[in-house]
């Protein structure tokens, strides 16, 4: 067992990202206080068209990335209550019910004051909770709404059909005459090359750093701190900030690789992880993995945004095909489970992982239904010992710590025996054969 | 002679068992829960080794199992009651593949290697549903002793069916039969199915791989038995220390880790 509290998960890229984030929300707070004229756009991470936005220099928000701050902070219960008084459902996705009591707390956060829209974009994605997320706000605010129809991928070999992506060329355009309308001006099309270049070069280097986890050990979380590096994918993305925020991240976590170094004293577990963490439970959570020496070497929650480690890159010289193919099939929301199963047996494999774990959100039963069979999946098909737990990425009432704890503990207790067990047995046949 | 002692603080009982080198069991002991788990485990481990006739000094390693083992302040360690009742079960019946455990507030599927060591498990998630509470929220809605209520269920002939697993709504379920006129053998045969399927969906999770042993406090109910063994359609084993086997599995953890100098699994 490895003593946690005395763990510092937290190094100087996390500093380099507060201060990136800082400046981030004091931009969107100049805007929310009369200070800026900057128009923005909120939208959602699956499979964000963030260039878009960023092409005609208006700031993109992130009403989850807003909410799961606040819960990282214990403040998203009273939010969530707020929103519940109005009539949200108890078991309604608690990321919805945080922003709508955000906006009624007037959309005042610990790190910022968020900005009324000037466009609701909602670039459906996979989760159709969501267009109700973004029309409720529409009718809170009075800010204009607009939905892109993202089809889901259903073909076999999990790629859409030429139709699809037409379809979705033929919307973006759209957005881009409401986005001039917005702006008042035209669109610049050298600089939406400009920002799909910046986006496909973080692409290419966030590509490596989820690369370097296949060393061991891992010189990074690839649950635990890729978050880190998510917030400045989707906040910043399209932008040269980005782009230098991953030279540096890149080069520091490729140095501690060759340093031998991890962030853990010591690797002795690697597990795949599925689903979104539980915000308000963050440190003592990953407390629970660290005292077994467990690090996640590849997850899923960090494709949600975007697939990048399979080798898709966004192309300024068809920008907004590009933009479409990344909503379509390159993020992990748009897809089949069967290829969400393929993506994670190809983590597995290719990043040699002991185990998957399975963190299943109670208030999100689009993202987390059939997770019991993806269980089976893994545990019969391919023998792969997963755990299945459950709580909450958003609601701390869902979050019990000592059920958590104790499937955890067990699961990690029967690793650990087996590995034990079959060490003593390649021992004895080791000497039989001597 | 060095003994060893198993302290399993579980969400409704306190057990403790102790075991002398060879392995067998020299006492065992039984107490409430209640608030304080320091307590409790301090309680049943001062029963456990007074059973015995046996000093502290003479005990070499203890370890803490169930919801409170981090409160069983005097123990060299903790394993979860999971690893525990495989060992346990295993230790009662050395074929067991699948081990079934029903608590005040879990029910547990657990697969088991002809080592006794964990392949896997699936549990009831945060909510209680289906759990040893059932039984006892049941009993009390009925006005009856939950230690009654199995032999009762094997008398009816049209059993109820139940339209909830729920602790918590159980009760309303139960008032709307007693209302309707159904016997209470029948209502009590629905609660115990009730529970049997939910709890044969678990073992489905891990696959049903004979033989499979029952343990937990709610194994000591004739009626439970008889429902799973009807859903599965298999016999299961019970033994008459069941309600010990998450104790006993941590007891033999104990030995395990007194002879290899506490470096197993640590």
């Amino acid at each position: 067992m490895t003593e946690t509290k005395e763990i510092r998960y937290q190094g100087h890229l996390h500093e380099l990202q507060k201060q990136l984030m800082g400046d981030y929300y004091a931009q969107l707070t100049a805007i929310a206080t009369g200070k800026s004229d900057t128009k923005n756009a909120h939208l959602l991470i699956a499979g964000n068209p963030v260039e878009l936005i960023r092409a005609f220099d208006m700031l993109p928000v992130f009403p989850e990335v807003n909410v799961l701050q606040l819960a990282v902070r214990k403040q998203s219960l009273p939010l969530i209550q707020k929103a519940e008084e109005l009539g949200y459902a108890v078991d309604n996705c608690a990321y919805v019910k945080a922003d709508v009591g955000l906006y009624l707390s007037g959309y005042q956060a610990p790190y910022g004051t968020i900005p009324k829209a000037d466009l609701l974009l909602c670039n459906y994605v996979g989760c159709n909770v969501y267009l109700n997320w973004f029309e409720h706000l529409a009718e809170l605010t009075g800010a204009p709404a607009v939905n892109i129809d993202i089809p889901f991928v259903r073909s076999a070999d999990g790629e859409p059909s030429p139709g699809d992506v037409d379809f979705v060329v033929k919307q973006l355009e759209e957005l881009i005459v409401q986005l001039e309308n917005i702006t008042g001006k035209s669109l610049d099309y050298k600089k939406l090359q400009r920002t799909v270049e910046y986006s496909a070069l973080v692409g290419e280097m966030w590509a490596e750093i989820k690369d370097l986890t296949k060393r061991r050990p891992a010189p990074y979380d690839a649950y635990f701190d890729s978050v880190t590096m998510m917030a400045v994918l989707y906040c910043l993305r399209g932008t040269e900030e980005a782009v230098s925020f991953f030279e540096v991240a890149r080069r520091e976590l490729a140095e501690k690789a060759a340093r031998g170094e991890g962030p853990l004293p010591e690797e002795r577990f690697r597990v795949v992880i599925e689903g979104p963490p539980p915000w308000p439970f963050l440190r003592v959570f990953r407390d629970m993995f660290s005292r077994w020496g467990a690090v996640a070497v590849a997850s899923t929650y960090s494709t949600v945004g975007g697939i990048w480690e399979f080798g898709f890159r966004h192309d300024p010289q068809r920008p907004l095909e590009s933009i479409a193919l990344h909503m379509l099939q390159y993020n992990l929301c748009n897809r089949t489970f069967l290829q969400r199963y393929d993506q994670m047996a190809r983590y597995v494999d290719e990043w040699s992982a002991d185990a998957v774990v399975i963190h299943s959100v109670k208030s999100c039963r689009l993202f987390s239904a059939g997770q019991g069979d993806m269980r089976e999946y893994f545990v019969r098909e391919r023998e792969v010992p997963t755990l299945l737990i459950e709580s909450d990425l958003e609601d701390p009432r869902y979050f019990s710590q000592a059920q958590l704890r104790n499937r955890i503990d067990a699961f990690f207790e029967a690793l650990s025996q087996r590995r034990l067990t079959a060490a003593s047995d390649a021992a004895v046949a080791a000497e039989a054969a001597r | 002679m060095r003994y060893s002692v198993g302290v399993d603080v579980g969400s409704t009982q306190t057990k403790a068992v102790l075991l002398d080198e060879d392995r067998r069991i020299v006492a065992r002991s039984l107490v409430d829960t209640g608030a304080y788990l320091v307590r409790a485990a301090e309680r049943a481990y001062e029963k456990a080794l007074a059973e015995a006739g046996v000093g502290r000094g003479d005990v070499g390693y203890v370890v803490g199992t169930g919801y409170g083992r981090f409160k069983v302040a005097f123990g060299d360690d903790q394993v979860t009651e999971i690893s525990c009742h495989a060992k346990g079960a295993w230790a009662l019946y050395p074929n067991t593949r699948t081990v079934i455990d029903i608590g005040g507030q879990d029910t547990k599927a657990i697969k088991v290697s002809d080592r006794g060591e964990v392949l896997d498990f699936a549990m009831n998630d945060k909510c209680a549903a289906g759990s040893g509470r059932f039984l006892t929220n049941s009993a009390e809605a009925l006005g009856m002793d939950v230690s009654a209520i199995g032999e009762k269920s094997l008398e009816a002939h049209n059993p109820v069916r139940l339209s909830t697993v729920c602790t918590i709504f159980v009760e309303t379920d139960i008032l709307s039969y007693l209302a309707s006129g159904k016997k209470v053998e029948d209502i009590l045969a629905g609660v115990h199915g009730a529970i049997g399927s939910r709890t044969v969906a678990l073992v489905r999770r891990v696959g049903a791989e004979s033989e499979v042993t029952f343990t937990g406090g709610v194994a000591r109910n004739v009626g439970m038995i008889r429902s799973i063994e009807e859903k599965l359609g298999i016999r299961v084993n019970v033994s008459a220390d069941s309600h010990y086997t998450g104790a006993l599995g941590a007891a033999i953890f104990a030995i395990e880790r007194m002879l290899a100098g506490a470096e197993v699994m640590a």
